[in-house]
């Protein structure tokens, strides 16, 4: 077996077929669809962005000369920093639109603008966007490769390699792992990412919620649902809270945050119940003592919090390298 | 004007199979029916042996889309009251219903409440007067069962039959989808399938107090049809139809979010569909329709939660329907029922069937004729259908409304 250099515990000496056959899709629009091995690739080529990220100097020129527009149609913070920060370490123009300034607050169609940032000849699109779907809507009318930066209640791909990347470097190989992901799974892009893309490496995921935010049919989804957090916990190796939004809070779906907090808070009492080196995560930002509390969420031992943002970074340079390659006529990739 | 159509196989009203058969019309209306006419005094027509049939009774279509309707068989619509502006009023009503004619007659449908608000009722007396037939609650929803059954029974006093859309709103509002996996997949907001059995079961109920006739347009769910087979047992006065779409697509069509598969009801599970083929074929289903409602890029090329509901369905509503004589589920004659007879009987008018005294609506029908559904060729307004490149058989070869060909 040979040694990675980058010292992944699971992608070490793992073969990937050769050139683009390692990851033939234009677009990531989502985990649904991929191969174990496909997000294993992206996995694997994210080491080598953690460890330049870790340098002094951080950067590398290989998306030099290349335009990429991040595309924010819904508010966010931390994802786009990610992006902004990905594109320009590795050397690309990057440039941000936000919804609140742009045109969509005239009326224009979701379509007309995609058509527009097509016609300023991007390299790459980042987009993020409150409504199922609409990634897809945009990418089937450009000529470059979209990255899905969260749409609606569907899917957050990065999210998921992120958490991935995250958990395999902890725990090694994810396959066999027992994965509780706990809170409002209906609404959540990264729940319905994280279970496509754990179930697909092999692990065990389970889901909890109060019923009332479990979406239809999700033993289809090969996880199983609880409503009860003790026994989502038993045995866990990875606990993974989502952030519960303000607006599902006040009687409409749970009475009140110090309710969901009794039942579903994470608490270092109710971490016991998981295995004694369970690993927890969050995709940020938290509600302190609401879904989880602060000194588990604080515990440099137990938390992978701000390791989770630290991967980000490094996962959205992957990713940018890998669908840009094509265009950049990397060898192999035609 | 006095014609005579010669050598077709005629679906004649009240026989089992198609019959050998001529057919005379004096002006607008079928005169003598049988093998022995003599065809003196009358143009003659020759159908060459194609299958003659009743004009098609679309009940409930959501625009008047002459080129689509002509291309399906269809010589009469119902225009639903979710117009803009919405049909509240006589004078719409009057207007509407001399829209298309003389080669097309569209029957409007008056709103039950003003503006379809659910709060109170339009002028349904005055409505009726100016031609309305039938009385609908649109795609909406009445939540207050209280004015539910004040229209009710003023509708029954009326002899207005008041077509209902099920769906308990309190379930379905912001629902892009039926609950299931696919919805869960593509993280959809969606509700119940028992939002229909709810609606249901409520307006039944307000049936069985006030008397009214009910249509209930589209009843997609195994638990809605078991409650109106259940109510029909009973004797109620209660119809329900269907559309070609819940009984050959199930949710599945909307994956990677296709807004032309985005209906209302939405499309169910397989195993509601299964049932809806069932009801079919036991007679618990009255009437097939096609729901038309072209919606063109600006309503459907949108993220799936933002885009408009419908399909266009006027011109495939034959050609899906013989489906379901050729897996056996009903013969010809129940198809030409459900598509032209008990329409027509619901909305009250002469015509949908093959009998002396009817309007000369008649249709020849190629039974065999093979063909492409393509969304970019469609004679629609547009082409929003959710069976685009699905080969299909059966194409209406002549059309006569009230006699006249067109």
């Amino acid at each position: 077996m040979t040694i990675d250099q980058t010292g992944s515990p699971s992608t070490a000496g793992h073969q990937f077929p050769a050139g683009s056959d390692a990851f033939p899709h234009r677009h990531l629009l989502g985990i649904a669809g991929l191969q174990p091995w496909e997000i294993l690739f992206l996995l694997k080529e994210a080491e080598q962005w953690v460890n330049l990220n870790r340098q002094s100097s951080k950067h590398t020129n290989r998306l030099d000369g290349l335009t990429v527009i991040n595309a924010f149609f819904e508010n966010s913070t931390r994802t786009l920093l990610s992006f902004e920060i990905a594109g320009k370490r590795m050397g690309a123009d990057v440039v941000n639109m936000h919804a609140a300034q742009s045109s969509v607050k005239k009326g224009e169609t979701l379509i007309d603008t995609a058509v527009t940032l097509n016609a300023m000849r991007a390299d790459a699109i980042v987009i993020r966007h409150a409504s199922s779907g609409a990634v897809q809507l945009i990418a089937d009318k450009v000529d470059c490769p979209v990255l899905n930066a969260g749409d609606g209640s569907h899917e957050h791909p990065t999210q998921a390699l992120l958490d991935a990347l995250t958990i395999q470097r902890r725990k090694g190989d994810i396959s066999g792992l027992t994965i509780t992901i706990c809170g409002d799974v209906m609404h959540s892009r990264v729940a319905r990412s994280n279970i496509y893309c754990l179930t697909t490496l092999g692990a065990q995921v389970r889901v909890c919620a109060p019923t009332s935010l479990l979406p239809a049919a999700l033993d289809r989804m090969n996880v199983e649902a609880f409503s009860h957090f003790d026994e989502a916990l038993d045995g866990a190796d990875v606990v993974m809270m989502l952030r519960l939004q303000n607006e599902r809070m006040n009687g409409d779906f749970i009475p009140s945050p110090r309710e969901f907090h009794h039942l579903y808070g994470l608490t270092r009492d109710r971490l016991k119940l998981a295995k004694s080196d369970a690993l927890v995560m969050h995709p940020g930002p938290m509600n302190r003592g609401v879904e989880i509390s602060s000194d588990v969420a604080d515990d440099p031992d137990r938390s992978a919090i701000t390791e989770q943002v630290e991967m980000g970074v490094a996962v959205r340079m992957a990713c940018l390298d890998v669908l840009t390659r094509r265009l950049r006529g990397v060898e192999g990739w035609s | 004007m006095k014609q005579i159509f010669t050598n077709a196989q005629v679906l004649v009203s009240g026989k089992d199979i198609p019959q050998a058969s001529n057919i005379t019309v004096d002006g607008d209306r079928i005169s003598q029916i049988g093998a022995e006419i003599s065809d003196n005094g009358y143009t003659q027509i020759d159908c060459n042996g194609a299958l003659m049939a009743p004009g098609i009774v679309d009940l409930g279509v959501f625009a008047i889309d002459k080129p689509a309707f002509h291309f399906g068989g269809i010589t009469r619509a119902a225009l639903m009251p979710d117009q803009s502006p919405v049909l509240d009023l006589p004078a719409m009503i009057k207007h509407n219903a001399s829209e298309g004619k003389p080669d097309l007659w569209s029957h409007p449908i008056a709103a039950a409440t003003k503006g379809l608000a659910g709060a109170e009722l339009a002028e349904i007396g005055l409505m009726k007067q100016a031609g309305a037939r039938a009385v609908s609650t649109g795609r909406s929803w009445i939540a207050d069962s209280g004015i539910m059954l004040k229209l009710l029974h003023y509708c029954r006093s009326l002899d207005m039959p008041v077509i209902v859309h099920s769906e308990d709103r309190g379930l379905t509002a912001g629902a892009a989808a039926t609950s299931g996996e696919t919805a869960t997949r593509l993280g959809l907001s969606s509700a119940p399938a028992s939002a229909e059995a709810l609606s249901i079961a409520r307006d039944i109920a307000l049936v069985r107090e006030s008397g009214a006739k009910v249509h209930f347009r589209q009843v997609t769910t195994a638990q809605g049809l078991d409650l109106i087979r259940q109510a029909k047992a009973d004797g109620l006065p209660v119809t329900c139809g269907i559309t070609p779409a819940h009984l050959f697509l199930s949710d599945i069509a909307i994956s990677d979010f296709r807004t032309f598969a985005k209906l209302s009801p939405p499309l169910r599970s397989e195993e509601d569909r299964m049932a809806c083929l069932e009801a079919v074929k036991d007679g618990t289903i009255d009437v097939i329709s096609s729901g038309h409602d072209p919606r063109g890029p600006e309503d459907k090329r949108l993220p799936f939660a933002e885009a408009e509901f419908g399909m266009a369905g006027a011109e495939t509503l034959l050609a899906l329907s013989l489906n379901l004589v050729r897996d056996g589920y009903i013969d010809l004659c129940r198809l030409f029922e459900l598509l032209s007879t008990s329409p027509a009987r619901i909305l009250g008018v002469q015509a949908g069937q093959i009998a002396k005294g009817f309007e000369a609506d008649l249709i020849l029908v190629d039974l065999d004729a093979p063909w492409q559904i393509d969304t970019r060729k469609m004679a629609a307004a547009a082409g929003n259908t959710p069976f685009d490149k699905l080969p299909v058989q059966g194409r209406v070869r002549a059309i006569y409304k009230g006699g006249k060909a067109l």
